[in-house]
């Protein structure tokens, strides 16, 4: 019995000096150009406020992880000289109430130097004042509402809303009509109805689409509300199957579309389904997307792009599995737009509040080359990058159909 | 034409799934004046028992749908059965005596522990769980009118399963001692009823048709989520109290009424399906302000 714990207590020994060992040897060695990162200065956070938990946490978690690889390998580089950077990730359910109390709690910390976030445009609007005070920047992968940059009045007087607030994804303003333009023009589909979830993001994406349908000589045949909480859509689905719609576009995401999808088919309604980036999920097809099923989403298919190939690999050597979901490479270059523009501001010099100004006019000066493409901002914070792709579902898997810009 | 009627079938559908829960309320009021918020998250709870049998099956009986289903009814309904007996003797039991307000509140709260807690413990739960495909597929199709078989399923349940409860309530001699303590519970314990055993049956009766609603939604609409519980059980209620709470004519009715006035109101009121929940309770209310007894209920007695 001795002689066992006498034994077991040498192994003990023995293995925390090899996790010592391993360690130290990590702090120092983690900098894959040889020399050690100078820590010295202390640790600032990246925060991240997505929906980690609720029916959206497909999407959230992707950006959260991503933008924990984007720090990952800035630690290893020694991008910020004399800092280590971690992420904070906070969990805002997509409510807007609780996107508040995170971006309260990020912003009280003084350490924060950036946030990436949010997923939903409705989030965004919550989240954005806060930060604002702060002067926090926030880039988000994932806000597509253009008002948020450029007020309601974005197509005839665009106004720059938050000094603060960038985004690496495009607008809605481009891809509700470059939706439009696939449907009435490649997929030939004349009359569409339009079902939105009510909420920032479906409305506006639905609102854009309708105009520009009716330019192309389409035809909008209806248009219903449903409740995020609704589960039978059969009221909805009935109204619309007696206009004969060629097409339903969804302004919504996917928890409510996939479901709504199937529902379509099962009374009788077989005509696809279309919606933008926040149905362009694996989710959507698993909760009852039906083939056929169409969905614009920002940027270019992330598997397709040489740019992306870096950050898939790396996500995959990390976490082993390819779950960065639609905006992980967007959240990813957002991380690396404010760890770039951090490095720009302290330079070898410490942080303090102080710098929150530099800070700010260092992300909007940014300019990267990223998971997806050009990373760089415009004068209002939106993204200079307007890639748009249409997907369809295809044996039970989104592939794409059409990459490009909006050209009118 | 052939959308109203399509709309009267689609309410028809709806407001069978909202009388088999409605049935738990009004039971339970009947006996013990309790508005039992929890019950739609037996409801809820039944639909992920009903998964978690499926998930364990071994695979060769997954396939097949003619066992499958009626274990995962099985299931489901054990599952309800079990959390509304545990609910009855450890949250309301005690609080038989208690001033009114106190087991309503307790009710507010097992209902949020029982969303939370499966929201927590089941695996995947926070996000939109898919229903196993082994319902029968396909439409009941008389002329334009659409109806898919799990919803012809939901609406013979439903209405077959209310006509036993009621038949049952007014001929056997258990249902004549449930109607005995729901007149006097003092009175009837004299008579030899026992009321424990009264109560926890009237739970457990319950529970079974919520476990029925509870794999039927998860096989009409071929989704589950969390949230379920609450968003159906507040239309249970309502239909409960629309139709005179404690009647069981009454909650049937209700459920039809508001399954039928959302689908209707929908298509041609204006505001379209936007507004559809407006309309219920406009008509919650009127028949509230004319009849607060609820269309089949009776006047609330004033107890000695």
């Amino acid at each position: 019995m001795r002689k066992h714990s006498v034994k077991s207590a040498a192994i003990v020994g023995a293995s925390l000096l090899v996790l010592a060992a391993c360690g130290s040897n990590k702090d120092e060695g983690s900098g894959s150009n040889g020399g050690s990162c100078d820590t010295s200065k202390g640790t600032l956070t990246v925060g991240v406020v997505a929906p980690l938990s609720g029916n959206l946490s497909a999407l959230g978690v992707g950006i959260k992880q991503s933008a924990e690889l984007a720090v990952d390998e800035a630690n290893k580089k020694c991008t910020v000289k004399g800092y280590k950077l971690t992420v904070s990730a906070q969990d805002d359910e997509a409510n807007p109430a609780k996107g508040a109390q995170a971006a309260t709690k990020l912003s009280t910390d003084p350490n924060v130097v950036g946030v990436v976030g949010t997923l939903n445009s409705s989030v965004a609007q919550t989240v954005q004042p806060i930060l604002r005070d702060k002067k926090i920047p926030q880039v988000s992968p994932a806000n597509t509402n253009p008002s948020l940059t450029r007020g309601n009045d974005f197509l005839t007087a665009p106004k720059r809303q938050f000094d603060n607030y960038f985004r690496v994804c495009t607008t809605d303003d481009l891809q509700g009509p470059y939706a439009a333009n696939y449907l009435v023009e490649k997929a030939g589909k004349k009359k569409i109805a339009i079902i939105t979830d009510g909420k920032t993001y479906g409305e506006g994406l639905a609102a854009e689409l309708s105009k520009q349908v009716a330019k192309k000589g389409g035809q909008i045949v209806g248009s219903e509300k449903v409740g995020e909480k609704d589960t039978d859509f059969s009221g909805v689905i009935s109204k619309i199957k007696a206009l004969s719609p060629d097409a339903v576009y969804y302004g919504g995401e996917y928890p409510v579309a996939g479901p709504l999808s199937k529902q379509m088919a099962s009374a009788g309604l077989n005509v696809p389904l279309m919606g933008g980036d926040g149905i362009f999920d694996g989710k959507y097809i698993e909760l009852g997307g039906k083939e056929g099923d169409l969905a614009t989403s920002v940027g270019a298919p992330t598997e397709s792009l040489a740019t992306a190939k870096a950050f898939v690999d790396a996500y995959k050597a990390k976490f082993g599995k390819e779950d960065y979901a639609a905006y992980g490479a967007f959240s990813y270059d957002a991380a690396n737009a404010i760890i770039g523009a951090l490095a720009a501001t302290v330079d070898g010099a410490a942080w303090d509040e102080s710098k929150r100004d530099a800070m700010l006019q260092n992300v909007g000066k940014y300019s990267g080359s990223g998971a997806t493409g050009e990373v760089k901002f415009d004068q209002y914070g939106d993204s200079t990058n307007k890639v748009l792709t249409v997907y369809q579902v295809t044996s039970a898997k989104w592939k794409d159909v059409q990459t490009g810009t909006f050209t009118g | 034409m052939s959308v109203l009627l399509q709309q009267l079938a689609n309410g028809v559908v709806q407001g069978a799934l909202i009388a088999l829960i409605a049935l738990g309320y009004t039971m339970v009021y009947g006996i013990i004046q309790l508005i039992n918020f929890a019950h739609g998250e037996v409801f809820m709870v039944a639909s992920y028992g009903g998964l978690a049998t499926f998930t364990l099956l071994p695979d060769d009986l997954k396939k097949s749908a003619a066992v499958a289903l009626p274990l995962m009814f099985v299931g489901g309904i054990l599952v309800a059965v079990v959390v509304a007996v545990i609910m009855e003797r450890f949250a309301y039991r005690p609080l038989r005596n208690a001033p009114r307000l106190a087991p309503l509140i307790t009710a507010l709260g097992v209902s949020v522990f029982l969303q939370e807690a499966v929201r927590v413990f089941y695996p995947n739960a926070k996000s939109n769980l898919p229903y196993p495909k082994v319902f029968p597929e396909g439409n009941l199709t008389i002329g334009s009118i659409n109806v898919s078989w799990t919803g012809v399923m939901l609406v013979v349940l439903s209405v077959g399963l209310a006509v036993i409860l009621q038949t049952y309530v007014n001929r056997s001699r258990m249902g004549r001692a449930m109607r005995a303590t729901a007149q006097d519970p003092d009175t009837a314990k004299l008579m030899g009823v026992n009321p424990n055993r009264v109560i926890v049956l009237t739970f457990i009766f319950g529970a079974v048709l919520a476990g029925v609603a509870g794999i039927m939604y998860g096989g009409y609409l071929n989704n589950i989520n969390i949230d379920m519980g609450f968003q159906t059980g507040i239309f249970a209620f309502t239909a409960a109290v629309l139709g005179g709470v404690g009647s069981i004519r009454g909650a049937v009715i209700g459920a039809f009424i508001i399954g039928l006035i959302k689908t209707v109101a929908g298509q041609y009121m204006p505001g379209g399906t936007q507004y559809d929940y407006v309309w219920i309770f406009v008509v919650l209310i009127l028949v509230l302000v004319f009849r607060p007894q609820g269309l089949f209920g009776e006047p609330e007695r004033v107890r000695a």
